[in-house]
């Protein structure tokens, strides 16, 4: 969580534009990890306000096909997202939750008018990406961005459960 | 015999957890925040020295009381006490906070035999048969002592703080199922339902056998009864408070003492 742990990229280019809705492009590495015992880590990516609740809940990769749910059980192990907007969620959620992902890059988009856009007002946010594995560690990085103000490309680089994490936003 | 002597110190630890010197009694879980109803969760009852080993005596499980979200009462699965420790596991079918508590009321006395001195403890019901005819300069007091923890599937709720306005209880500002490393958490301490200011408390974070001093947290309740700790890491923590007054309503005691213990587990951020 803190800053310092992050390289933050800034912002490529600066366009003067409208205070329309804008996409949002967010790329995750999900890292490879030598270990005896590998499971997928569960992710989580969110928005949120400077006084860090939660703007909106981007995605929820977990074992969201476990017989009876049991798949929940670990989601208190994402320990930020849990606390900030996890444990008041009925999961799964529609259109935010997903399966965990394996090794490698996963691109996700999001439209400016799609639920998780949609209601996000113009401002300072804090993209924040969460990692939890099972038998492995956990990491959380932050990429702060302005909405929807101006076209942005920034990243964060994880150092063990996530790899690099990018976020694109176009006005 | 060696049943009677072991619930015997055990029943010294809780009534006297808060005296400098006294043993530290606890309740240890194995975690606190939990995300799937129906989970399993362990717990360790103990009076020890050190935080959190067993190298004391257990505590007696009769005294445990679970209380669930909705204010009923929750039954331990497989207790077990031994040398050193009692143990027992719960599980979680409801949402919100559990409170797990061990409750001491009794009384204890010490009284001059034939010039030898004596010490009882016990329940208040027992305290007339147990101080024999002759007895001098019998000194009584009523002890009420609390040891609790606390544990929450999903949302924090707080339904198990109702108070009884008996004794020393807390009462949350922060949730103590939402501690984290590098924040503060503000609680609030009551005795016999009022506001209590002026008491002192202790907190110490486990895993003492590991480093060579105590590391304690000192903190006194405001004239409002809150006081405000700011966790330096992440772990499990022991935090105790004490007072002594004469508002004792058995007959034959003339003083009080309160205490009141509890484990938070604070998280990483």
């Amino acid at each position: 969580m803190k800053p310092s742990m992050f390289k933050i990229l800034i912002p490529a280019l600066t366009l003067p534009l409208p205070a329309f809705a804008a996409d949002l492009e967010l790329n995750i590495e999900v890292p490879r990890i030598n270990a005896a015992e590998y499971h997928r880590p569960y992710v989580a990516a969110w928005i949120e306000k400077a006084d860090n609740t939660v703007a909106s809940n981007l995605l929820v990769w977990y074992d969201v096909d476990m017989k009876n749910g049991e798949g929940t059980k670990w989601l208190k192990d994402m320990r930020q997202w849990w606390r900030r907007s996890g444990r008041t969620l009925s999961m799964p959620v529609d259109g935010v939750s997903g399966a965990t992902r394996p090794v490698g890059q996963h691109a996700v988009n999001f439209k400016g008018g799609s639920k998780q856009l949609a209601d996000l007002a113009p401002g300072s946010y804090t993209l924040v990406v969460e990692a939890a594995r099972e038998v492995g560690g956990r990491e959380t990085l932050t990429i702060p961005f302005e909405w929807p103000a101006k076209a942005q490309k920034l990243s964060a680089q994880g150092k063990t459960e996530l790899g690099k994490v990018g976020l694109v936003v176009k006005p | 015999m060696k049943l009677k002597l072991i619930s015997a110190a055990a029943f010294a630890a809780l009534a006297l957890a808060g005296t400098a010197h006294a043993h530290k009694a606890w309740l240890q879980p194995s975690q606190t925040v939990f995300s799937e109803k129906g989970s399993w969760m362990t717990v360790d009852a103990a009076v020890s020295n050190d935080l959190f080993y067993f190298n004391h005596v257990p505590l007696p499980l009769e005294r445990l009381q679970v209380t669930a979200p909705d204010g009923s009462s929750v039954a331990a699965q497989n207790g077990s006490t031994g040398k050193l420790r009692s143990v027992f596991d719960l599980q979680l079918q409801q949402e919100g906070t559990y409170k797990i508590a061990m409750n001491n009321e009794g009384m204890f006395a010490s009284y001059k035999l034939g010039g030898e001195a004596k010490r009882w403890r016990g329940k208040a019901s027992e305290f007339k048969a147990a101080i024999p005819a002759g007895a001098s300069e019998v000194n009584a007091s009523e002890s009420l002592g609390r040891v609790e923890t606390f544990a929450t599937v999903g949302k924090p709720s707080t339904g198990v703080f109702k108070t009884t306005g008996k004794g020393i209880e807390l009462v949350p500002v922060t949730h103590p199922n939402d501690l984290f490393a590098g924040e503060a958490a503000t609680f609030q301490l009551l005795v016999d339902g009022k506001p209590a200011s002026g008491l002192k408390i202790e907190i110490v974070p486990g895993a003492t056998r590991y480093r060579n001093e105590q590391a304690e947290i000192h903190a006194t309740t405001g004239a409002d009864g809150k006081f405000e700790v700011k966790w330096p890491s992440a772990g499990m923590y022991w935090l105790e408070t004490a007072s002594e007054d004469n508002k004792t309503t058995l007959p034959d005691a003339k003083q009080r003492r309160l205490s009141y213990v509890a484990v938070f587990e604070v998280l990483p951020q």
